[in-house]
């Protein structure tokens, strides 16, 4: 006879389940919304998960989410200038979405918290699969966020900032983009804030046929954040996504990505920059599904580790039996900088297809001394030179985005956390 | 202007010596070639007068302008004006060539106290020096030195030489990997840098650039020594006799 036993439950998760039933009539949502949500704090009560869950190994979120803030209706937010100059933002302050709107050719803005009281959020609740802790906790919670359309064919020829702030407390946000056949968009998810925060933050994206998407997430919370974070997208027949993820602050930090191919010819590429310091845990785990045949995917992720920092980068790639011709390739490259640090790398092909090419490499270095030499052999400082070598380590990530004013913008971003942590 | 005595250094990671012994002084306006056959040391005094951490001096000083240098770190000696024109330059993803240019400029304006240069003004002067030494600008949009090949990273080495106007330049076997006319042009650039207050060492392993760029001294090194000097001439009967005498001389 098998005994069963529940552990005890930890502060943070007593914190969660009550704050759940103290949020309960607060919280928007029809009747499938809210079954949603009573099914999402289930699986909250039956604990958070551990390393002995596969997906969460590395970061074992029942023992470091330590505390949980209480939600602070008097944290005040307010939005900050966008990382690409004369983007069009749409903020979510204290993860509350704003009655003003942009009026933006093409584009239609709808308020989350609407589309939950009416229902129609209801379907992108489902969590994605049996270990998702951060759908479950964004699908109890979230009250608000944006549903952005852009319609068919439209060309946006500047970027849509979607900026989630916070300044304290709990904020549970979604974002939902949908680009239409054929268009294309830039869109910026700012995530930053001030306060000793926890946010969990999803995103959907919908790419339509042929739809061409950038998606840059500039993630520059303080480090008394924790922040735990989805981005999932669909990709439809010949649709084209590049997905940036720049983490660079929160204390711990969890980044998810759920990419799926759902029609031929779509192409997938993630790059990725996280940079490390302080006594902080970020970890960025995708899940990739090639789901049909002739799609195509490149990852690449560099990382720059100091101080105590502790970093993760899960990839995934599942290639299903009908997949054939399927082209995905991964690396993971890591710059350690200091003896404290700690990058822990996990590549996993699953390959049921017969007809594909998959690779995947992972390295760990320190700074090359003869680059060093050559460049302080030109009067270059030590400090200087080891500050120009590490940007150059993860410039080369950002200069393959191809276009100058994101390129410029995402540069300046990484000159304030090489200002701040050189 | 350069004043290396009795010389003695090790390589740090298993200790071998590799320079033993070796004294060398060069003036102010002179060009002086140092010869020797492979393995004699040439591109590790070149390195260590550079500063490379990866040998040790374990006697012997060398003095530039009177003072000494081995406690200083590669980027001290080179805004004190020392430049190694490498061997192998180094490719270095992700760094811009021009903005490199710039700080290395810049950092060597810091030292002699002067205003960082305006960007026109840095501009010009590296078009200038580009267009001197047959370079495209093109190339320099690269990231350092990536994807240039073996004559155009010798020419970038001396591109960089010209735009750092340093006073005492080492250049390590600058004419391998050159064509005859590229060996010209960087030759025509090197002879350009001639100058009352600037010396010259030009490490080679052959005759060849010694036709383009005439010395003024010769040195030959064996076994971390030098154990002949002479002018021009001495390179000559090098290339006519080999090392063999000389070195049969010195043993």
């Amino acid at each position: 006879m098998n005994i069963h036993t529940t552990p005890q439950r930890t502060p943070a998760e007593t914190a969660l389940i009550d704050a759940f039933s103290d949020r309960l009539s607060l919280l928007p949502g029809d009747g499938t919304v809210m079954l949603k949500r009573d099914d999402a704090i289930e699986a909250i009560k039956s604990g958070l998960p551990t390393r002995r869950i596969e997906s969460w190994h590395y970061t074992d979120l029942r023992r470091l989410l330590t505390t949980v803030p209480d939600f602070d209706p008097a944290a005040a937010a307010k939005a900050i200038a966008p990382v690409v100059e004369g983007s069009a933002v749409l903020p979510v302050l204290n993860g509350v979405s704003s009655t003003k709107l942009p009026e933006i050719e093409g584009i239609a803005v709808q308020r989350l918290s609407e589309k939950l009281t009416d229902g129609s959020a209801a379907p992108g609740l489902d969590p994605y699969g049996a270990d998702d802790a951060i759908g479950a906790l964004n699908t109890a919670f979230v009250a608000d966020g944006y549903f952005v359309d852009i319609a068919d064919g439209t060309e946006l020829d500047k970027p849509v900032e979607l900026q989630n702030l916070q300044a304290g407390g709990q904020t549970h946000v979604r974002l939902s983009v949908r680009v239409g056949v054929g268009a294309k968009a830039v869109i910026v998810e700012r995530q930053a804030g001030e306060g000793a925060a926890l946010v969990s933050s999803v995103s959907q994206l919908l790419l339509d046929e042929g739809a061409e998407a950038t998606w840059l997430i500039v993630q520059e919370q303080p480090d008394t954040a924790t922040h735990l974070a989805q981005f999932k997208a669909h990709l439809g027949k010949n649709a084209k996504l590049t997905l940036f993820v720049m983490n660079a602050g929160g204390k711990l930090v969890r980044q998810e990505v759920v990419v799926r191919t759902t029609g031929e010819g779509a192409d997938f590429t993630l790059r990725g920059i996280n940079l490390l310091a302080g006594d902080t845990h970020t970890d960025v785990t995708m899940v990739l599904d090639h789901a049909v045949p002739h799609t195509a995917s490149t990852e690449v992720i560099r990382n720059v580790v100091t101080g105590r920092a502790r970093g993760v980068f899960q990839g995934r790639i599942n290639v299903h039996q009908y997949a054939q011709k399927t082209n995905a390739k991964m690396a993971c490259n890591t710059l350690l900088l200091s003896d404290d640090g700690e990058f822990s790398t996990k590549p996993e092909l699953e390959i049921f297809a017969d007809d594909v090419v998959c690779g995947h490499g992972a390295t760990v270095t320190e700074i090359d001394h003869s680059h060093l030499f050559y460049l302080m052999a030109r009067g270059i400082d030590e400090k200087s030179a080891r500050g120009l070598l590490v940007k150059a380590f993860v410039a080369e990530v950002i200069e393959e985005l191809d276009d100058e004013a994101i390129v410029e913008a995402l540069e300046t971003r990484l000159d304030g956390w090489f200002a701040a942590h050189g | 202007m350069l004043e290396i005595k009795n010389l003695h250094a090790r390589i740090v990671d298993d200790g071998t010596e590799i320079i033993r012994g070796l004294n060398l002084t060069v003036e102010a306006g002179e060009v002086a070639a140092i010869m020797g056959p492979n393995g004699s040391g040439k591109s590790t005094l070149s390195y260590i007068l550079a500063g490379r951490e990866d040998y040790e001096v374990t006697e012997g000083d060398i003095l530039y302008n009177g003072q000494s240098i081995l406690e200083m770190d590669p980027a001290e000696r080179a805004t004190s004006g020392i430049f190694l024109a490498f061997q192998y330059p180094m490719e270095i993803p992700g760094v811009a060539t021009m903005e490199f240019l710039k700080v290395a400029m810049n950092e060597q304006r810091k030292a002699r106290g002067e205003e960082p240069l305006k960007i026109p003004e840095f501009l010009k002067r590296v078009k200038d020096a580009a267009a001197l030494l047959d370079m495209d600008m093109a190339m320099l949009k690269r990231p350092l030195n990536v994807g240039f090949s073996g004559g155009e990273k010798k020419r970038a080495e001396i591109l960089q030489m010209k735009l750092l106007e340093p006073k005492l330049c080492v250049l390590d076997e600058t004419d391998s990997g050159l064509d005859i006319d590229a060996l010209k042009i960087v030759s025509e650039g090197v002879n350009a840098l001639r100058a009352p207050d600037r010396a010259i060492v030009i490490i080679t392993h052959y005759q060849r650039l010694l036709q383009y760029i005439v010395p003024d001294s010769v040195h030959v090194l064996y076994r971390g020594q030098v154990v002949k000097s002479g002018d021009k001439s001495l390179a000559l009967d090098l290339e006519a006799n080999g090392y063999a005498g000389v070195i049969g001389q010195a043993a």
